[in-house]
């Protein structure tokens, strides 16, 4: 059985590594989490809004020129056709709903590829919730439409200048927010990362993903189960949301794909699984890249969202276990499957989600497998970054 | 008895505890450092390892943590160098730091380089009470050094109960919600809360920490708890160039002002 324990630990991995600062904060939502999001009318809310406001259910869709394509049966479960383009907004519509019934008066969160940025300013915005968004400098820089879409919805940007400049150094201002702010604040985490709660209470509000795809599924093939699900893992919430209902079905392959950069041992890449030794990053005892010292390693992907040093105890756990397979992809690789999607269905996908389509190329199926893939973001962000390699594709260099 | 336990006996009040970053400005300064803070009449030190995600710590604490890094520092060396200045002195040392390094040295067998090389306690601020009690209480115990545990304004009365039952050094009185070194002066809503906890009664002596920067705010904890703990505003000293000795001698006599009688 695959479930997190009351001290958040998945097999080994998970727990609360945090400063005293905090724990009145974590503590609260670990007590609190489970009874407010089973309450009636929180859930009537929450369904609500994941309806009329997010568009939900999201479509699964049978991809029949990728399928004849790859020789099998692809089915893409359009998360990018959500409000806001990703599907960051599940979880942000459950914590602020979360929020408010906590009685907390402002709103923090980090960004890496600014979808979870804007996730979070959007449901500020609908309850009139003030809003600070920690990006690193570098990422304001690489996700400019992103920045300009959190600062229209009235959020305020702030630049994480220390580290590295991108999600870890988000990730540790927006905790450092947390800790000057602990009576007023409810700090938003975008990824299944942290302490417990938040890995299992942001896969619980993804797990809508997975919820919707097995009536989807049965619909299309007659079966709710299908023979592999596909999801990228920066710190892994669209992969603990498309997972989440089939975690406890061994016949349900789960493959996590994450970003090598340019290259698994090149010295720039964000592929955890390989690279990763146990350790704690944010509050939560997981895989992280590090050096032998303990100190975290700065890793690197084009891809802001999977540009992450560690992955969520969930995930750690589903690896470590061999419930999960790991695939590392390329930014190369991604790219190309990107333009590919983009020629052969019609869909250009956000850069993270590019890398999931990627590994269709390297994994082994069968050609009567039902596969479905999390297409968890659309690519407008990524437009510049799709336009500069442009000419490397259409010349065969990529 | 330890000699955390020695110094509480024989000094109750006015304790001066004094972090600095090993390995800065330069990498073998923790040596010197710590014997500076000796000499200039500091009764406890407390040795920070730095690292690269320091969460409860602002831009002073984080900055000489990565200027550490850069330099090479590393456990194995910092173990060295404290083997080394063990021989020099008997000062109260306490190393505090994040636990991810830790792990990664292994727990067990940092424990115990810790006892060997002359560690007398331990603050490890992101190991909470509950993975401490559940993983690793024996193993420190079984090393003879001591633990202490931090407690903040936000900290409940029956938690403030454990943290002092399990602090075999000092509670560790964060002064207010903040992380290192963001505010300073004292608050009328500080001085209540260090009433509240001073009324009951730990077992542990308290030192205050967070926000003492000066001879006045250190005067101020000094009348609420056993003594106050000083980081950023020494580091920001060390920081500016002058020779170590010198700097600190300056820092300290500018904190204590009027040397405190001993007793």
């Amino acid at each position: 059985m695959i479930a997190v324990d009351e001290r958040g630990y998945y097999g080994e991995f998970g727990g609360a590594y945090i400063p005293e600062m905090l724990y009145p904060n974590i503590e609260e939502l670990r007590q609190r989490y489970l009874e407010i999001m089973q309450e009636e009318t929180f859930q009537k809310q929450f369904h609500r809004l994941l309806r009329d406001y997010v568009g939900r259910p999201s479509p699964l869709y049978l991809a029949e020129r990728l399928s004849e394509h790859y020789n099998t049966n692809i089915y893409l479960k359009r998360e990018d056709l959500n409000h806001t383009g990703a599907h960051k907004i599940n979880n942000t519509i459950g914590q602020i709903l979360l929020a408010k019934r906590l009685g907390k008066k402002r709103i923090i969160a980090e960004t890496g590829a600014g979808q979870h940025g804007v996730a979070t300013a959007t449901v500020c915005a609908l309850m009139g919730m003030p809003c600070v968004v920690y990006m690193g400098a570098v990422d304001i820089k690489r996700q400019a439409p992103n920045v300009s879409r959190m600062r229209m919805l009235g959020a305020e940007v702030r630049p994480a200048e220390s580290g590295s400049r991108t999600l870890k150094d988000a990730t540790n201002e927006a905790i450092r927010d947390w800790i000057n702010n602990p009576v007023d604040t409810h700090y938003i985490i975008g990824s299944a990362v942290g302490p417990h709660p938040y890995p299992d209470m942001v896969a619980r509000f993804q797990s809508v993903i997975s919820e919707e795809m097995q009536w989807q599924l049965e619909e299309h093939t007659g079966r709710a189960k299908p023979d592999a699900v596909i999801a990228c893992v920066g710190g892994g919430s669209n992969a603990a949301g498309a997972y989440f209902h089939y975690l406890n079905e061994p016949d349900v392959r789960l493959i996590a794909v994450e970003a090598a950069g340019k290259g698994v041992h090149s010295g720039e890449s964000a592929a955890t699984s390989i690279l990763g030794t146990k350790g704690i990053i944010h509050g939560s005892r997981t895989l992280l890249m590090q050096t032998k010292d303990g100190q975290i390693v700065e890793p690197y992907s084009l891809s802001a969202g999977l540009d992450y040093p560690g992955i969520g105890p969930m995930h750690a756990h589903l690896i470590a276990s061999g419930r999960a397979e790991a695939i590392s992809i390329t930014d190369e690789e991604a790219l190309k499957a990107a333009y590919f999607l983009s020629r052969k269905e019609g869909i250009i996908p956000a850069l993270e989600t590019s890398h999931a389509f990627a590994a269709l190329d390297v994994m082994e199926y069968n050609s009567s497998d039902v596969i479905v893939i999390c297409l968890s973001g659309r690519g407008d962000k990524d437009l510049e970054t799709f336009i500069n390699h442009f000419d490397d594709y259409q010349n065969g260099a990529l | 008895m330890s000699r955390l336990q020695q110094l509480f006996a024989r000094k109750p009040k006015d304790i001066l505890n004094v972090y600095f970053t090993a390995g800065y400005p330069a990498l073998h300064d923790t040596g010197k450092v710590i014997r500076a803070l000796d000499d200039a009449g500091v009764d406890l030190i407390e040795v920070g390892m730095p690292y690269s995600d320091p969460l409860a710590d602002g831009p002073t604490i984080q900055e000489s943590g990565q200027q550490a890094i850069q330099n090479g520092m590393t456990l194995p060396l910092l173990f060295e160098q404290i083997a080394e200045v063990r021989q020099h002195t008997d000062i109260p040392l306490v190393l505090m730091g994040y636990f991810n390094p830790v792990m990664q040295y292994g727990e067990q067998r940092f424990f115990d380089r810790c006892a060997e090389v002359g560690i007398d306690g331990l603050i490890l601020p992101d190991l909470p009470i509950y993975e401490y009690e559940n993983f690793y209480q024996e193993g420190i115990e079984k090393a003879g050094l001591d633990i202490s545990f931090l407690i903040t304004p936000q900290t409940g009365d029956e938690r403030i109960r454990q943290i002092d039952a399990l602090s075999t050094g000092f509670v560790y009185m964060v002064s207010n919600s903040a992380i290192t070194g963001a505010k300073s002066g004292i608050s009328e809503e500080q001085i209540a809360y260090f009433e509240r906890i001073r009324s009951m009664e730990l077992e542990s002596p308290r030192l205050i920490g967070f926000g003492i920067s000066s001879h006045e705010t250190f005067q101020t904890a000094c009348q609420y708890a056993n003594g106050a703990i000083i980081g950023s505003a020494y580091i920001r000293a060390l920081g500016k160039g002058q020779p170590v000795d010198e700097a600190t001698h300056q820092f300290v006599q500018q904190i204590l002002k009027t040397p405190i009688p001993q007793d």
